[in-house]
């Protein structure tokens, strides 16, 4: 296990949070001053998470770079932190999302309380990807609510007060099982090995019957099913997507949802391997419903953000579905369609805030034709959205290929009946892009202007990973192979112990298959 | 010296007075107060009776820490006056935190005292009488000792809560807290005389001893003691169904008294009934322990639901404490040294959250003390950034915000819960606090989210031209306090001098005075703040503070 000399994952923590904090308390009325902080912060972050990418060991499946501190050592919680292939590109995900929403915040970033909340909220999302101790994660985890409340209630939309506080307590009731699980997980295993400890690592290795296993396992995801969210945890997301800024959506949709999902594969599958097989059929149901039904329902759809938002539900239980299928490449895919779901719904709602920001809605009633007033605008929108699709070349692509193979091998029926969600994501995708883009610009759109050389410049990375991921995901995947084949490994070894400790294992055998026909 | 009790005569026993230190220094301290008072030849401003009652809070709150010392460097607690009074790690732990709640109670208090225009040292002599009941109740080893604690405790609170005379919700609610007082107190008298019936002594040590070492095959009448104690106990701590009392004295008590209170009778109650309960009656677990489980989830469910429904944040910040004193039940419930460790961190916490909520709402409330609905809050995060940021954190910490004291605590009962197997307490306890969570953040989202909306403007308001500075305060230095500054920056004017014009034109109520801060109120602030967001970050100190105080029982 290598551990540099120098503390990366501690940094890309303490960055951010430094950064918020001297917003926060910057004497003075500079707007300069604290968008350089703010600028500075968010790209000191991408800094060090592309340093610590470089770093990365490519071939090694275990946690890398750890590093651990005693906290609350009377508790047995400490600072553990640690990066493997399933954490890295979330992390590095995070590191870009954030500079490109305080960009698209415009003159937001001038305010301090603005530049602090997301700063914060930075840390917290940050510190969920790479802790690996139960209660740190469980600290950044419900962190990141508080700074997404104050972006919501400061700066967001008519009812944002409605769905600021819908999402605070829906998520936080849900996290009460959560903490109640991990502290009955530990207090089992202090009793097995009389440690006291809340480092995944060792608590992976505890015994567990598989009734407490199912009531732990079910503990743990309600907090992730709500936070991702999955079908039928999903009520408050349209409403907390649509009222946020366009920061927070960006945030929400890009970031925050994959704390659901990285939960998921990160705790659920590592510490309840034979609670996973038990119920895989059961969440891989209520992925293959999230899918169809998220894909329905976004077609009715007349507001854009709202739109999205159930767009995004159909494509998370894509990656519900791909960490429930157990098998290596729909793992694998899970992972990197977290990262390019990212990606572009980030994309797509900075579009829609471009497009808020001169028409001034979000209705489809009210735009039509702007595809003959800002035609690079328009294309950008269609790049994402055939990303968005899944469409072959660009990064959405990749990420369900991979789920939809690997789950074939092992839940035939479900891979055939999400396969229909491809098709109905180009339905509403396309139906929305006519309405918005085609047709004639009315008096609404007379002065509707092309996206400014400042827009561009966010949005061109974004639209440069999106091409790059989908043309050759090669480097992404060697990276997250190593660490899926590791957990599918773990999961067989505890769900099945009869195969020996070196054996070769069932699933993963067939990952050459899939990642060959990604390439 | 345990043969005072059977000899004839009365044997004065030998007195260790370092051992009654802080609780002397109190009671020295509320005479001399009340002795300047009557002696005075011209009346003194009130800051000088805070001044002295602050010196009395540190000079007790170095006597507590030379007894810590004591205590813990020796590594022996021990009885003292014919074994009625325990020093032992967790009653030091109870004199220094009622010297710190004493402390920041005189300085939270004197800006009440100077705008109401309170003449006399009567309301600190009363905070001091009261503080060393509360410290007399968690050192007692003997009931009656407790009893005499009791009602030191109690009856200041009771003139306290009837102290404002032009308020009859004042007088009402000092009637109806002494009156409830007085029953539960008799009641509680009676527990004593049963349980005295049973095992044949009031000393704490003795009826434990006795009940290990008898097996008795009618407990009928120990049962009904315990029983009776119990309800005194949960009355004082404001359990369900005991806490009738709560909302209408907290809303009729004057404001700083009310915080005083809250953090006081709850120091006191869970002292002496953790002690009571986990050394005497520990043998009876089986027997007490599934009541607590059911008093535990009614306190917690009643104090998060009603507290829904309030429009007096004096009412909602009642019913927020009967939800706190559920969720220190659990420590109780867990019938452990865990538990115990983890409710006194937890009445720790709580008395620093509850003594910064109630002051700032003193300072709300504003002259006559009226102000108290929660739309008198609107908009305070632009008229007040310093106030309604160091509200807010105060209100988030209570909710369970990470990074926070009141995350902790809520971790540390509910982790002590779980390895007692009540899973399923610990779950409906989480629940709980999440329903509360949302009555905090409603007084978090008026403060914060209410703004005039420009008409027609389709977007949030553009950044605002100039910018509030909030670095002038002293609060600010609170390290991470700067970081939930939420909005200040967004705010359009947050200068004293224009606050008043700058009120939404949502709120009906004439533009608010600005509300100015002295130095004492702002180092109060400062102290409740910092606690609870410096021991939230760096959990150490209180944590093996708790942790030694519950090994270091007698």
């Amino acid at each position: 296990m290598s551990s540099p000399a120098f503390p990366y994952l501690t940094v890309l923590i303490l960055v951010p949070a430094g950064a918020g904090i001297l917003a926060a308390g910057l004497p003075g009325r500079s707007r300069l001053a604290t968008k350089a902080i703010g600028w500075a912060g968010s790209l000191a972050t991408l800094g060090f998470s592309i340093a610590m990418a470089v770093q990365f060991a490519t071939r090694h499946g275990g946690f890398q770079m750890v590093s651990n501190h005693p906290w609350a050592s009377s508790l047995g919680i400490s600072w553990t932190l640690g990066v493997d292939g399933i954490s890295l590109f979330l992390v590095l995900m995070t590191a870009i999302l954030f500079p490109i929403a305080l960009a698209a915040s415009g003159e937001r970033a001038g305010e301090r309380s603005f530049v602090a909340w997301m700063m914060v909220l930075e840390a917290g999302c940050v510190g969920s990807f790479l802790s690996l101790d139960l209660i740190m994660f469980f600290l950044f985890f419900e962190l990141t609510l508080v700074p997404v409340y104050f972006l919501m209630t400061g700066w967001g939309h008519e009812r944002r007060g409605y769905a600021a506080t819908k999402f605070f307590l829906y998520t936080l009731g849900a996290s009460a099982f959560l903490l109640v699980g991990m502290l009955a997980l530990v207090a089992i295993h202090a009793g097995q090995t009389g440690v006291t400890t809340f480092d995944i690592r060792a608590l992976a290795h505890t015994r567990l019957s598989s009734a407490t296993a199912i009531v732990l396992f079910l503990a743990f995801t309600a907090a992730f099913a709500v936070k991702a969210p999955i079908f039928p945890f999903h009520t408050w997301s349209p409403d907390a997507y649509r009222e946020s800024p366009v920061a927070g959506s960006v945030v929400l949709a890009g970031v925050m949802a994959k704390l659901g999902t990285y939960g998921i594969i990160r705790f659920d599958l590592e510490l309840f391997p034979r609670a996973v097989v038990d119920l895989a059929p059961v969440l891989i149901t209520l992925g293959v419903i999230g899918i169809i039904y998220g894909g329905i329902v976004a077609a009715v759809q007349k507001d854009l953000k709202r739109l999205v938002a159930y767009s995004s539900l159909a494509h998370l239980g894509f990656i519900v579905v791909g960490a429930f299928a157990l098998t290596g490449p729909a793992l694998s895919g899970a992972v990197i369609q977290m990262v390019n779901h990212g990606i572009y719904t980030a994309a797509l709602f900075l579009l829609i805030a471009m497009i808020y920001k001169r028409i001034g809605s979000f209705s489809t009633r009210d735009l039509s034709g702007i595809q003959h007033k800002a035609p690079v605008l328009a294309g950008i929108f269609t790049l994402t959205m055939l990303a968005s699709i899944g469409v072959p070349g660009l990064n959405g692509f990749v990420g369900e290929f991979l789920i939809l193979t690997g789950t074939w091998l092992t839940h035939r029926w479900w891979a055939v009946a999400a396969t229909a969600g491809v098709v109905i994501a180009a339905i509403y995708l396309l139906w929305a892009y006519q309405q918005v883009f085609h047709g004639k610009p009315t008096a609404a759109e007379a002065n509707f202007t092309e996206i400014t050389w400042r827009e561009g410049l966010f949005m061109a990375p974004l639209v440069a990973v999106i091409v790059f991921l989908g043309v050759y995901p090669g480097p992404v995947l060697s990276r997250i192979t190593p660490s899926v084949d590791r957990l599918v490994t773990h999961i067989e070894q505890v769900a099945h112990p009869r195969i020996p400790p070196n054996g070769r294992p069932i699933y993963t055998a067939a990952k050459r298959t899939g990642s060959g026909g990604a390439k | 010296m345990s043969g005072f009790l059977a000899t004839s005569g009365f044997a004065i026993p030998h007195i260790d007075y370092t051992a009654l230190l802080p609780e002397l220094i109190m009671i020295g301290g509320a005479i001399l107060l009340l002795g300047i008072g009557a002696l005075r030849v011209r009346h003194l401003p009130p800051r000088v009776y805070s001044a002295l009652t602050g010196a009395t809070g540190v000079a007790s709150l170095v006597a507590g820490i030379f007894l810590w010392d004591k205590v813990h460097g020796a590594g022996h607690p021990f009885a003292a006056v014919a074994k009625s009074l325990a020093v032992d790690g967790f009653s030091t732990a109870f004199v220094i935190l009622a010297s710190a709640i004493i402390i920041v109670s005189s300085l939270l208090s004197n800006d009440y005292l100077e705008r109401e225009g309170v003449i006399g040292p009567e309301y600190h002599a009363l905070t001091l009488l009261s503080a060393s009941g509360a410290m007399l109740m968690a050192a007692a080893n003997d009931f009656i000792v407790i009893f005499l604690g009791l009602e030191i405790l109690s009856i200041p609170l009771y003139i306290l809560a009837a102290l404002d005379q032009r308020r009859a919700e004042s007088g009402e609610a000092g009637m109806k807290y002494f009156v409830l007082g007085a029953f539960s107190s008799a009641i509680f008298v009676y527990g004593i005389a049963l349980t005295y019936g049973a095992t044949g002594s009031t000393n704490l040590a003795q009826i434990a001893a006795y009940l290990s070492h008898n097996v008795s095959t009618n407990d009928g009448l120990l049962l009904a003691g315990a029983g009776l104690l119990l309800v005194g106990f949960l009355f004082k701590v404001a359990a369900v169904p005991f806490h009738m009392w709560t909302p209408d004295v907290y809303q009729g008590a004057p404001t700083p008294a009310t915080g005083f209170m809250a953090a006081i009778a709850k120091v006191g109650g869970f002292a002496a009934l953790l002690r009571v309960f986990f050394t005497s009656f520990h043998v009876l677990s089986s027997s007490w322990q599934p009541i607590i489980w059911v008093v535990a989830i009614l306190t917690l469910v009643v104090g998060a639901v009603l507290g829904l429904v309030q429009r007096d944040i004096k009412r909602m910040l009642a019913y927020s404490s009967i939800n706190h004193a559920g969720f220190i039940l659990l420590g109780l419930e867990a019938a452990s040294t865990k538990g115990i460790s983890a409710a006194l961190y937890y009445v720790f916490i709580y008395s620093f959250l509850v003594l910064g909520s109630f002051a700032v709402v003193t300072l709300v409330g504003g002259k006559g003390d009226r102000e108290h609905s929660i739309e008198s809050f609107r908009g305070l995060g632009r008229r007040q950034p310093l106030l309604a940021l160091a509200l807010a954190i105060l209100l988030l910490a209570q909710a369970g915000a990470p990074f926070t004291t009141g995350f902790l605590g809520k971790l540390y009962v509910v982790e002590a819960a779980v390895s007692a197997h009540s899973y399923a307490l610990a779950v409906i306890a989480m629940l709980t606090g999440a329903i509360a969570a949302a009555f905090y953040l409603r007084v978090v989202f008026v403060m914060y989210g209410t703004r005039p909306a420009p008409a027609g403007a389709p977007i949030e308001p553009a950044g605002g031209p100039q910018l509030a500075s909030a670095g002038a305060s002293p609060e600010i230095g609170s390290p991470l306090g700067a970081s939930y500054s939420p909005l200040s920056a967004a705010t359009l004017v947050a200068t004293e001098q224009e606050t008043g014009s700058e009120v939404g034109p949502t709120s009906s109520n004439p533009p608010a005075a600005p509300i100015r801060l002295s130095f004492a109120t702002a180092l109060g602030l400062a102290l409740t703040v910092g606690v609870t967001v410096v021991f939230g970050i760096w959990p150490a100190p209180i944590f093996s503070l708790a942790h030694s105080a519950s090994l270091l029982f007698i």
